[in-house]
């Protein structure tokens, strides 16, 4: 009986041959993430332990992203506690403000994620670092705490589901449109304790920036991680970005899965989750064209620079409308950058967009866009959960940065090749 | 040795939906701060304003399925904690949320059974060494899922880095 992906490499950092779901192992961890909201409590457990020292701080990568910069004076001190121990530690791998982007675009973005590692980071959203063939999972401050301090994690090997995406996304349609599919046929649970595997011809078509949204949702269906297998496209975004070595692991022809699903993307159209579940997702022509307060473009979901590119081009000599607020949010300072000498922030700001530095911001309800009562926001986010962009009675629909652009513009849900057309 | 009291009593507060998650546990706009009686003032707040002038110590919470879905936040755990839960009882739990709880020696304990007959207010004791939920109000019995050995230790020792020191310490 053959294995797949993420067993090989929870074996290999298991010291295994084989491992088998269900079974509890200790995996070495190659890469430890660090941001500002759940690594502060994770320090102060270790200090109370009198435990001083990371395990290898070459190994560990510091980043604020929830509350930066600063957005009050509690998160100022969170953001300080952190800065304090990078520095006491030595930890080399730390992107100050200014430097700074949201954990899980600039790990991979600076070229720290590499094939085969296994990763984890105190945020659920790790899960986006499988695109590049890794095990990435989200944990807890305890769990991180335990990483830091020996470099090792237990974890049950999860069952794998495998996708099976097939065809081209018509014009219009995007990855994010694939995901929000997925989940809304699995479940916001359908996933659970599982890790995705996806594998397919559509994916050949899919850029890293494409193929991240995905891995990057697996949380909202339960799952324990997202993967794709290392193919040239990756290769290519990886060697462009470091020369370290790495190991790549594909799944076997007789690999198990717990379940297989097969996608034609072909047959996709856009799709907008309905509040309050990611699993709300309807193709854009069946839902009304509800009136949107705000639209938000950015998160380690959607705030990359292909998706960057693809709303400047829907706004390019359109307005935002009346009634209607529209927030960019760049996810690294490097895709702020890029999107900077591509002429792209001009576009937003021309178009009556406010564009922000880095941050988790609005998406969780920080600062930086966060909602009123009864306000409502088409957001590229990830999760729409009550209260999840501020008010508990606000209401936040999901969607892929084309539709969100289309919204902006006319201010009510709107299909994105309605601009793409023209 | 164990740390557990094996009988725990205290009154049911119940959420039946699915999917109740970490922003409904602990929104995100309070995890500025991390004092367990601080994120306690805001536990279960978007989706139940009184919880938190209701709850006594010792009180449980009983839930739907994939309870603690969303976030990482082990601040879900530590809330309910803070506001004197002893133990959420769910038809299933979301995974990051059961890893934080076994981590933290909190017990998150399945029990579909449990969940189907109980009403708010209703007085439950947990008898840990049979396994077995009482509803004290209404005279009815469930046994619940049992922790997997390792999740069991993992309480016993009172929590993940307790654990490891342990084993640390029988290593050397």
């Amino acid at each position: 009986m053959g294995m797949n992906i993420t067993e090989k490499i929870l074996a290999a950092h298991s010291g295994r041959d084989r491992v088998v779901p269900n079974e509890i192992i200790n995996a070495k961890l190659d890469l430890i993430v660090c941001h500002d909201v759940t690594t502060p409590p994770a320090v102060q457990m270790l200090r109370k332990l009198g435990i001083n020292k990371v395990f290898d701080q070459s190994k560990i990568l510091v980043t604020p992203d929830h509350f930066v910069p600063n957005k009050d004076i509690k998160s100022a001190e969170l953001a300080k506690q952190l800065r304090q121990w990078r520095e006491e530690q030595g930890i080399e791998r730390y992107y100050e403000i200014g430097n700074h982007g949201i954990c899980h675009a600039i790990a991979p973005e600076q070229g720290h994620v590499l094939p085969g590692m296994t990763i984890v980071c105190g945020d659920s959203h790790t899960t986006t670092m499988g695109a590049l063939g890794t095990f990435a999972s989200g944990v807890g401050s305890t769990d991180l705490a335990a990483a830091l301090a020996t470099g090792e994690l237990w974890f049950k090997v999860p069952e794998t589901m495998l996708f099976e995406l097939s065809g081209d996304l018509p014009f219009g349609v995007y990855s994010k449109d694939i995901i929000l599919y997925i989940i809304s046929k699995i479940g916001v649970d359908g996933a659970r304790y599982k890790a995705m595997e996806y594998k397919g011809s559509a994916l050949k078509s899919l850029s890293m920036e494409a193929r991240f949204t995905i891995t990057n949702m697996a949380i909202e269906a339960g799952g324990k991680s997202g993967i794709m297998p290392v193919d040239d496209i990756s290769e290519e975004y990886v060697k462009a970005r470091t020369n370290e070595p790495y190991t790549c692991y594909y799944s076997d022809e007789d690999a198990v899965y717990s379940e297989t699903f097969k996608i034609d993307v072909d047959q996709l159209e856009p799709i907008v989750a309905l509040p309050s579940l990611p699993s709300n997702g309807r193709f854009i022509g069946e839902i009304e064209r509800v009136k949107m307060d705000q639209v938000y473009i950015g998160s380690c979901t959607n705030g990359r620079i292909e998706d960057l590119r693809i709303a400047a081009r829907i706004l390019n000599g359109n307005k935002v409308a009346a009634g209607t607020r529209a927030i960019v949010v760049p996810a690294t300072t490097e895709i702020w950058k890029m999107a900077m000498k591509e002429g792209l922030l001009e576009i937003f700001a021309d178009a009556g967009c406010v564009v922000s530095t880095a941050t988790c911001g609005a998406c969780l309800g920080g600062f930086m866009g966060v909602l009123g009562s009864d306000e409502t926001c088409l957001s590229t986010t990830n999760r729409n959960f009550v209260g999840r962009m501020g008010d508990p009675r606000s209401k936040v629909y999901l969607a892929s940065p084309a539709t969100a652009a289309a919204t902006a513009i006319t201010g009510t849900i709107t299909d994105p090749r309605d601009f793409l057309k023209n | 040795m164990s740390q557990l009291e094996l009988t725990l009593k205290g009154a049911a507060h119940v959420y039946e939906r699915a999917h109740i998650n970490t922003d409904e546990i602990i929104p995100a706009r309070y995890l500025n701060v991390h004092e367990e009686a601080e994120l306690a003032r805001h536990a279960m707040e978007d989706i139940d304003k009184d919880f938190i002038e209701r709850v006594r110590p010792g009180d449980f919470v009983f839930a739907g399925d994939n309870f603690g879905c969303g976030s990482s936040r082990e601040h879900a755990v530590w809330a309910l904690r803070g506001a004197g839960i002893k133990a959420v009882i769910a038809r299933s739990y979301a995974r990051i949320f059961f890893r934080n709880a076994i981590n933290n020696g909190f017990l998150a304990i399945e029990c579909p059974e449990a969940v189907d007959a109980v009403q708010n207010g209703d007085d439950i004791e947990l008898d840990l060494a049979n396994g077995l939920m009482r509803n004290l109000t209404r005279g009815s019995e469930a046994r619940f899922v049992p922790l997997s050995d390792f999740a069991r230790e993992l309480i016993e020792d009172g929590g993940l880095l307790p654990h490891i020191q342990k084993k640390a310490a029988q290593t050397s």
